[in-house]
C-alpha cells in the first residue's frame, strides 16, 4: 500500500546557526526508516515520467521499488548501471527541474524525494559494500579523457566497464574537477568524490594528475605519439568573468573560482594549509547563481557578514531554490535589484566599499526574463572589505589553441554533433567545454553520450 | 612523483633544484614556468624555469628562500620528491627577429633571465646583459651569463662587486653610449622591472617584462594573476607571463602582489620554528 502523504520526508539538516560556522555537510541524509517511508510514496507508474527528466536515464521507479523492499544494495546496482556518480548526483542534481519535476505525485503535493533516495542508496552502499567492483577484461582499445570533472569521470566509467583502457588527464593535483575545486565541502564532502574516483580506479581507470593538456601534452600527441584511439575533451568552462567597472583589480576583489578554489581545493580555511585566504568582515558576492550561493556561504563560514548583490529580483535568481533557502537560513542578506557600478578602496588599494545602483525590471529580454533597468540617481554605497564576482566563465583557449582542426563556436565552446563528436576525427567533447557553464548532471549526460559513441566507433575497428 | 636529482646551494638562500619531470622537460621553452607543491598541505607556487634537459628528462629551477613553501623546499634533499610539479605553463618568450637586445636581470630573477638570454644568443642576436645583485655574496650564474653575452655588466647595490649602483643606471649608460636595441627584456623584482620600463620609455625601446603575480591554478581558472595592461585585463598565466613593460599598470601590480604579505610572513616564521623544533 503506497504512502499517500502529500509531503516529502524532510531532509535532516544541521541547524542553520551551527552549520554557518563549520564546513561539515549541511544535509545529513535519510535514516533507513525515512528512506523506506519515502520510497513507499512512489506509485511505480508504468509511464515512468521521472526517467524522461534524467539526463543519464536512471531507472528510477525500479530502484525506488527495491528501496521500499529494503533491498538497498540491489537499488544501488540499478542506479549504478546508468550513473557513474550516484552519491554526487543525489547531492547536487537540480532534481526539482529534472526527475522530480515530472513525478506524478508532484501534481498534488510534493513529488517523491528521488534525489534524497538516490543519496541514501549511494551512501548506504558506500558504508556497507565490501567488495570493490571487478576490473573487466581489457578489449585492447585505449581512450584518453581530458579533465576529471563530472563529464570526464562519467565517460571514463562507462568505457572502463566495457573493457576500454582509459587514462584521465587532470591539470590540477586532485581528480574531480568542479566537484573538488568548486562545490564546497558542506554541499559535497570531498571524501565522497574520492570514493567515486577510487571506484573508477578499481575498474582499471588510470588518473594522471598534474597534466595540463594543451601544455604538458597536446591532444594530437595523445593520439599520434601515445597511441590513444579516441580522446574525450571534458576540460570544463574556464576563465572567470569580471565586471568591467572601476576598481575591479583592487585587493580584496576575487573571482568566485579563486575564492572557492582556495577554500575547497587548497583547504585554506584549515590552519595546517600553507595557502592564504582573506578572512573578510563584510563581503559582497555579485551574481545570483549556484556558484554565488556557494561563495556566499563559504564567506559566511569564514566569519563574514555576507550580501548577495544581484541585478534582478528574488524570483529571477538562477540558483536552485534549495540553495537560496539554505543561504537565507544561514543569514546571507539578499540585496536583489541592485547592480555594482564601482568598487572603492583605501590608500593601500584595499577594498572598502562597493557602489551600487538600484534596478527595476522592464520588458522581457531574449532570455524571456524581465530586463533590469537602472533607476537614475539611486546610487548607494555598501561598506565591504571583500567583493567576490560570480558571473560565470568564458571558455579556456588552451586546448583550442593547441589542437589542429578543432572547430569552435562564436562563444568559444567546442562544436560537437549529437554524439559528442567534434570536427576532428576520433575526438569527442562534452560538458562545460561545449555548452559553457551548466550543471554537473548535464555534463555527465554528455560524457555518457560520448562514451556510447566512442564504443560504437572503436568496437567496429 | 617528481624526484630531486640534484640540489646545489648557489648562495646561502639561493638554491638550484634539478627535478625529474620528463614530459615537462620535453616541452619547456625559455620564459615558461612551472607550479609546484612541496607536500600535502603545500601551497601551489609558480616558479619560472631556469633550464631543461629533454634527454635527461629534467627541469631546473632556482629558488630563493623567502616564505613557508620555499623554506620547506630548502629542507628537501637529493632523492626526495615533490608532491606536485606541473607545466610548462604560460607562453614562451618571443625571441625571433631581434638583432640586438639587452637582457636585464635582478637578483634571483637572473635565474630566469639566463635561458631567455641564451635563446637570443643562440638565435644569433647580439646580446648585452645587465645583472644586478644586493652584494657580492649574492651574485649567481656569472659564468653562464659571460658565456652567452657580448657585453656583461654586473651591478651591486653596495659596490662590493662589479659596478656600484642600480641596473637602471647601467642600462642607461649602455643606451647613452649609442647602443640601439631592438628590445630590452627585464626579469626581476616588480619594482626593478617598473623602473627598467620607465628608463627605456623616453628612448622608445620596446621593453618586455616577465610578470610573476599571485596565482593558484596557472591554467586560467582563478583570475588571481590578473593585471591591467594597456587598460585591458590580462591573465599572466595564459596571456603571459611576458608583457609590454610600457603598458603594465605597475602600481596596481606591485600592490596586488602584497595581498598576503602578513600571512606569508607569519607562515614562514611558523615553518622555521617547526624546523628548529625538529633539530632540537
Amino acid at each position: 500500500m503506497a504512502n499517500m502523504s502529500l509531503v516529502k520526508n524532510p531532509m535532516p539538516s544541521q541547524d542553520p546557526n551551527v552549520r554557518n560556522k563549520n564546513f561539515d555537510e549541511v544535509a545529513l541524509g535519510y535514516t533507513e526508516e525515512q528512506a523506506l517511508d519515502e520510497a513507499q510514496r512512489c506509485l511505480n507508474c508504468k509511464a515512468k515520467p521521472c526517467m524522461t527528466g534524467c539526463p543519464v536515464m536512471v531507472h528510477i521507479p525500479e530502484f525506488i521499488a527495491e528501496v521500499a523492499k529494503g533491498n538497498f544494495e540491489a537499488a544501488y546496482q540499478i542506479i549504478s548501471n546508468t550513473s557513474a556518480l550516484p552519491a554526487v548526483c543525489g547531492r547536487v542534481c537540480p532534481q526539482e527541474s529534472q526527475c522530480e519535476k515530472y513525478c506524478v505525485r508532484g501534481k498534488k503535493g510534493d513529488p517523491v524525494g528521488i534525489g534524497r533516495l538516490e543519496r541514501f542508496v549511494a551512501d548506504w552502499h558506500n558504508a556497507h559494500a565490501t567488495a570493490a567492483p571487478e576490473k573487466p577484461a581489457s578489449n585492447g582499445h585505449r581512450v584518453a579523457i581530458v579533465g576529471s570533472g563530472p563529464a570526464g569521470l562519467t565517460c571514463a566509467g562507462d568505457l572502463a566497464r566495457k573493457g576500454y583502457e582509459v587514462t584521465v588527464f587532470e591539470a590540477l593535483h586532485l581528480a574531480g574537477g568542479v566537484l573538488v575545486y568548486g562545490i564546497p565541502e558542506f554541499r559535497l564532502p570531498k571524501s565522497i568524490v574520492q570514493k567515486e574516483v577510487d571506484g573508477l580506479k578499481a575498474l582499471g581507470v588510470t588518473i594522471a594528475t598534474d597534466t595540463v593538456v594543451g601544455r604538458t601534452i597536446t591532444v594530437d600527441e595523445l593520439m599520434v605519439e601515445q597511441g590513444f584511439e579516441a580522446v574525450f575533451i571534458g576540460s570544463g568552462a574556464g576563465l572567470p568573468m569580471f565586471m568591467n567597472i572601476p576598481g575591479v583589480n583592487y585587493k580584496g576583489v576575487f573571482s568566485a573560482n579563486e575564492f572557492l578554489t582556495r577554500i575547497n581545493l587548497m583547504k585554506a580555511y584549515k590552519p595546517e594549509s600553507d595557502t592564504p585566504i582573506v578572512h573578510p568582515k563584510k563581503v559582497a558576492v555579485v551574481g545570483g547563481g549556484n556558484v554565488a550561493m556557494d561563495a556566499a556561504r563559504c564567506a559566511k563560514r569564514l566569519g563574514a557578514e555576507v550580501y548577495i548583490v544581484y541585478r534582478r529580483g528574488m524570483e529571477e535568481l538562477p540558483a536552485r531554490k534549495e540553495e537560496v533557502e539554505h543561504a537565507e537560513e544561514e543569514g546571507i542578506v539578499f540585496k536583489t535589484l541592485n547592480n555594482p557600478v564601482e568598487i572603492l578602496a583605501d590608500e593601500n588599494d584595499n577594498v572598502n566599499k562597493i557602489r551600487c545602483i538600484q534596478m527595476e525590471l522592464g520588458e522581457p529580454d531574449a532570455s524571456g526574463r524581465r530586463r533590469p533597468v537602472e533607476v537614475p540617481g539611486s546610487e548607494f554605497d555598501l561598506d565591504v572589505d571583500c567583493v567576490i564576482m560570480a558571473l560565470g566563465t568564458s571558455p579556456n583557449p588552451l586546448i583550442k589553441d593547441t589542437t589542429k582542426g578543432l572547430e569552435i563556436n562564436k562563444k568559444g565552446g567546442i562544436v560537437v554533433n549529437e554524439d559528442g563528436l567534434t570536427s576532428k576525427e576520433n575526438v569527442y567533447a562534452g560538458g562545460d567545454a561545449v555548452t559553457g557553464a551548466a550543471t554537473v548532471i548535464l555534463a555527465m549526460g554528455a560524457g555518457k553520450t560520448a562514451a556510447k559513441a566512442i564504443d560504437e566507433a572503436l568496437s567496429q575497428k | 612523483m617528481y624526484r630531486i636529482v640534484r640540489k646545489e646551494a648557489l648562495r646561502p638562500t639561493v638554491t638550484l633544484y634539478e627535478i625529474e619531470a620528463p614530459l615537462i622537460a620535453k616541452k619547456a621553452q625559455p620564459g615558461q614556468f612551472i607550479i609546484l607543491r612541496v607536500d600535502e598541505n603545500g601551497e601551489r607556487i609558480p616558479i619560472t624555469i631556469n633550464n631543461y634537459d629533454p634527454e635527461k628528462g629534467t627541469v631546473t629551477i632556482i629558488v630563493q628562500t623567502v616564505g613557508a613553501t620555499t623554506e620547506k623546499l630548502a629542507h628537501l634533499n637529493e632523492g626526495d620528491c615533490l608532491q606536485d610539479f606541473v607545466g610548462p605553463l604560460g607562453k614562451a618568450t618571443e625571441t625571433e627577429g631581434k638583432k640586438k637586445v639587452c637582457v636585464v636581470g635582478g637578483g634571483v630573477g637572473c635565474a630566469i633571465a639566463y635561458p631567455v638570454l641564451k635563446k637570443f644568443h643562440d638565435s644569433g642576436a647580439e646580446v648585452h646583459a645587465v645583472v644586478g645583485f644586493k652584494n657580492k655574496d649574492l651574485v649567481i650564474l656569472e659564468d653562464d651569463f659571460r658565456a652567452s653575452s657580448d657585453v656583461l655588466k654586473i651591478c651591486t647595490d653596495d659596490g662590493s662587486y662589479g659596478q656600484k649602483g642600480l641596473v637602471t643606471d647601467a642600462l642607461k649608460e649602455l643606451i647613452e653610449a649609442g647602443n640601439q636595441y631592438d628590445e630590452v627584456f627585464a626579469i626581476g623584482p616588480m619594482v626593478m622591472m617598473k623602473f627598467v620600463s620607465l628608463t627605456t620609455k623616453p628612448y622608445g625601446i620596446p621593453t618586455t617584462v616577465s610578470m610573476s603575480p599571485i596565482m593558484v591554478d596557472g591554467t586560467g581558472m582563478c583570475g588571481g594573476c590578473r593585471l591591467s595592461v594597456g587598460g585591458e585585463m590580462k591573465f599572466a598565466c595564459v596571456d603571459g607571463p611576458d608583457f609590454d613593460g610600457h603598458k603594465v599598470d605597475w602600481d596596481l601590480a606591485v600592490k596586488r602582489n602584497q595581498m598576503y604579505r602578513d600571512f606569508e610572513m607569519h607562515k614562514h616564521e611558523e615553518t622555521c620554528n617547526l624546523f628548529k623544533k625538529e633539530v632540537e
